[in-house]
């Protein structure tokens, strides 16, 4: 019962480890193919400088990505290096008279590509999300999330679900776009396409650009896609980087807010950063520029992943507990059972010290045999948990993303977990040892 | 003033016996009654002799032997094994003089059941961390000696009374000791097996030149005794020794 013990409770944490692990491994897969391991951003853009990318752009982009391409120390290391833009917008429909703000991403779409081909970690659930829509289409089209299309009513064209009568009913009659904008629309509006867009419908994004003066464009839609959290599914704008330059900048110099890098392995952003961080300081002395990691551009990443270990440390300390009295409780058996054979073995000659180190010695066997067991069930039972194929909805996400124990290969969560239970067991039978190491020799002899 | 030359026989006379005992006293509280075990006991065991302690139960034999065997402590009186007063050592110190010059025979066999014959009677030389090849020798020489080379690995639940007792004699043998202790050896065996295990004590005591001391009231023990002590009431009542006719009351 007690080895049994053990190994549920092993099991426990083993398990919930590994499902920590996959979790850990998806949300860095999810974050990473989004926002890339670095980014070099001007270095007040991440803290004050979101809403304003005239200020707080990067006007030599260009020539930094160049260098950070070429650079011997970097260039290895490598996925992708690529520009973005980032910006708040309105967007409106004006054949259906809906606004609403949103927030434009302004993409190089065939890097975006590569961005999103990221798995380092061989996950089954991010195989199948590689394509971008945008991808061989005109400059002048855009990707919206679902949220977007449904508020801006494109779901029929964009054959977007669950999209209920309410959304028509709520346009409020007259309620039409003002007519400075649509005005200014129009001047925006470029001649009647024949180009891929044709036939697709087309929103108009007004920006304020780099003189604060307020500038619009039309844009055909290609797609809606579920941006999969619903908080950005609902400002969700993505189009080619040359268009939201446009937008921004018109004909002034272009900027980008930041040069996403993203490398073949998240171990490799220590040395990264330190090179980037050495071309900071000379090379590109005197530019206003910062780097920032993804843990720190999502931070839910981070406040996940502790919320789990703080869930994982609750209830490694109640295995622990349960282990420590099943074996302090089984240990003493162990020494009332054995009091003749302690009293025989003090009296031809074993020190306290040898009593003690008998039973401690168990315990860690114990805890040894428990450990090894322990792991070959959890690794059969992960194994078990992976081919159910399970799945749940996140807190925050809408779609649902599979249960998966990421157990084979986390060699320090086993090791760790086996050298912890067998410590555990030796803790548990330190009592105990120290009891019979004191028991009096002809009493000890005496018990049958 | 203190004769020297007394004092230097007294010195040498410690030196050369196995057990003397001084004074002793031992009293036991069960719950709130004192029980006296041991009265002022003086005594001396002569060096490679069969010793029997013999007397009613309750009279104080096993106390006795505890108290030779290091394993207890009197509450007066002074002992001295094997030439060293033992009553100042510390546990650990009792647990080396125990290992080194003392082995033990009980009258429940006290084999640990888990380890096959040889190596019960090898442990106390693992304990003292002799090398494997000189174990080895020790080991069989004395499993012959007891006529057990044939069941060598048995564990004690697969051999008989008997048959444990020879083993634990052999364990008791196997580091050489100064005294072997033995608490009623045949008390659980029956009259055949014990006279068999009387005799192998006493041959093996004369092979190996120990002292053996006993607690026993089996007449037959005590018909193979050099000395007998005779113990009642806590106190001893008289000694016998074999080449010494006259009997001495203590």
């Amino acid at each position: 019962m007690t080895l049994v013990a053990m190994v549920l409770g092993l099991m426990a944490v083993l398990l919930f480890g590994g499902y920590i692990a996959h979790i850990k491994y998806a949300l860095q897969t999810d974050v990473v193919t989004r926002t890339g391991h670095l980014q070099i951003q001007h270095k007040d853009y991440f803290s004050i400088g979101t809403g304003n990318p005239a200020t707080f752009g990067i006007s030599d982009y260009e020539r930094i990505l160049e260098m950070v391409r070429r650079d011997p120390v970097l260039a290895p290391m490598l996925v992708v290096a690529t520009p973005t833009l980032q910006f708040g917008a309105i967007a409106s429909n004006s054949a259906e008279s809906v606004t609403r703000t949103v927030y434009v991403t302004g993409v190089v779409v065939e890097d975006q590509k590569r961005l999103h081909e990221w798995n380092d970690y061989g996950l089954q659930e991010f195989e199948s999300k590689h394509h971008v829509t945008l991808s061989g289409t005109a400059p002048d089209t855009a990707v919206i999330g679902t949220g977007v299309a449904r508020v801006l009513q494109l779901c029929g064209p964009l054959n977007v679900p669950d999209c209920g009568p309410s959304a028509v009913a709520a346009r409020a009659p007259g309620a039409a776009l003002p007519a400075d904008i649509v005005a200014l629309a129009s001047q925006a509006k470029p001649p009647e396409p024949e180009v891929p867009g044709h036939g697709l419908p087309r929103i108009e994004v007004l920006a304020a650009n780099s003189r604060g003066a307020p500038n619009v464009a039309t844009i055909s839609v290609v797609d809606a896609e579920f941006q999969g959290v619903k908080e950005l599914d609902d400002v969700y704008v993505g189009m080619h980087l040359s268009q939201a330059q446009k937008l921004v900048f018109g004909t002034a110099p272009p900027k980008v807010t930041a040069i996403v890098l993203q490398f073949h392995h998240t171990e490799q952003i220590p040395a990264a950063r330190a090179r980037i961080e050495e071309l900071l300081r000379t090379t590109l002395e005197g530019e206003p520029l910062g780097l920032v990691d993804y843990e720190t551009l999502d931070p839910i990443y981070k406040q996940t992943l502790a919320m789990f270990a703080a869930i994982f440390g609750f209830i490694s300390v109640l295995m622990g507990a349960i282990v420590l009295f099943t074996v302090t409780n089984t240990m003493s058996m162990a020494v009332a059972e054995r009091t003749g054979e302690i009293g025989t073995l003090r009296a031809i000659g074993l020190r306290r010290s040898g009593i003690r180190a008998m039973f401690v010695g168990e315990g860690i066997v114990l805890g040894c045999i428990g450990a090894v067991l322990g792991i070959g069930a959890s690794l059969g039972m992960a194994w078990i948990i992976n081919e159910l194929g399970f799945s749940w909805t996140p807190p925050g996400r809408v779609d649902r993303v599979p249960v998966a124990v990421h157990l084979a290969g986390e060699n320090a969560l086993m090791l760790g977990s086996a050298v912890a239970l067998a410590l555990v067991a030796a803790l548990s039978a330190l009592l105990p040892a120290v009891r019979a190491s004191h028991m009096n020799i002809v009493d000890a002899l005496r018990h049958i | 003033m203190p004769n020297p030359h007394a004092l230097a026989d007294d010195r040498q006379k410690r030196s050369m016996h196995p057990v003397v005992l001084t004074g002793i006293s031992k009293t036991y509280r069960l719950d709130a009654v004192d029980v006296p075990a041991l009265i002022d006991i003086d005594l001396i065991v002569l060096p490679n002799r069969f010793t029997v302690i013999s007397g009613p139960s309750g009279s104080g034999k096993t106390t006795l032997l505890n108290l030779i065997g290091c394993i207890d402590r009197p509450d007066q009186g002074t002992i001295i094994v094997g030439g060293k007063q033992v009553q100042g050592l510390s546990d650990d110190a009792l647990s080396d003089f125990r290992a080194r010059r003392l082995g033990f025979v009980f009258q429940n066999f006290n084999l640990l059941p888990v380890l096959t014959a040889y190596e019960n009677v090898e442990y106390p030389l693992v304990l003292a961390a002799v090398a494997p090849a000189e174990r080895r020798a020790r080991v069989e020489q004395l499993l012959a000696a007891v006529g057990l080379a044939a069941h060598a690995r048995k564990r004690p639940g697969q051999l008989s009374g008997g048959q444990r007792q020879r083993v634990a004699i052999a364990r008791a043998l196997v580091r050489n000791p100064q005294i072997v202790l033995a608490d009623e050896p045949t008390a659980n065996l029956d009259s055949k097996t014990g006279a068999e295990i009387i005799d192998l004590m006493r041959s093996m005591q004369q092979q190996q030149r120990v002292s053996f001391i006993f607690s026993s009231h089996d007449p037959k023990v005590l018909e193979a005794a050099d000395d007998a002590v005779y113990i009642n009431d806590g106190r001893v009542t008289l000694v016998k020794r074999r080449h010494d006719v006259s009997a001495v009351r203590s």
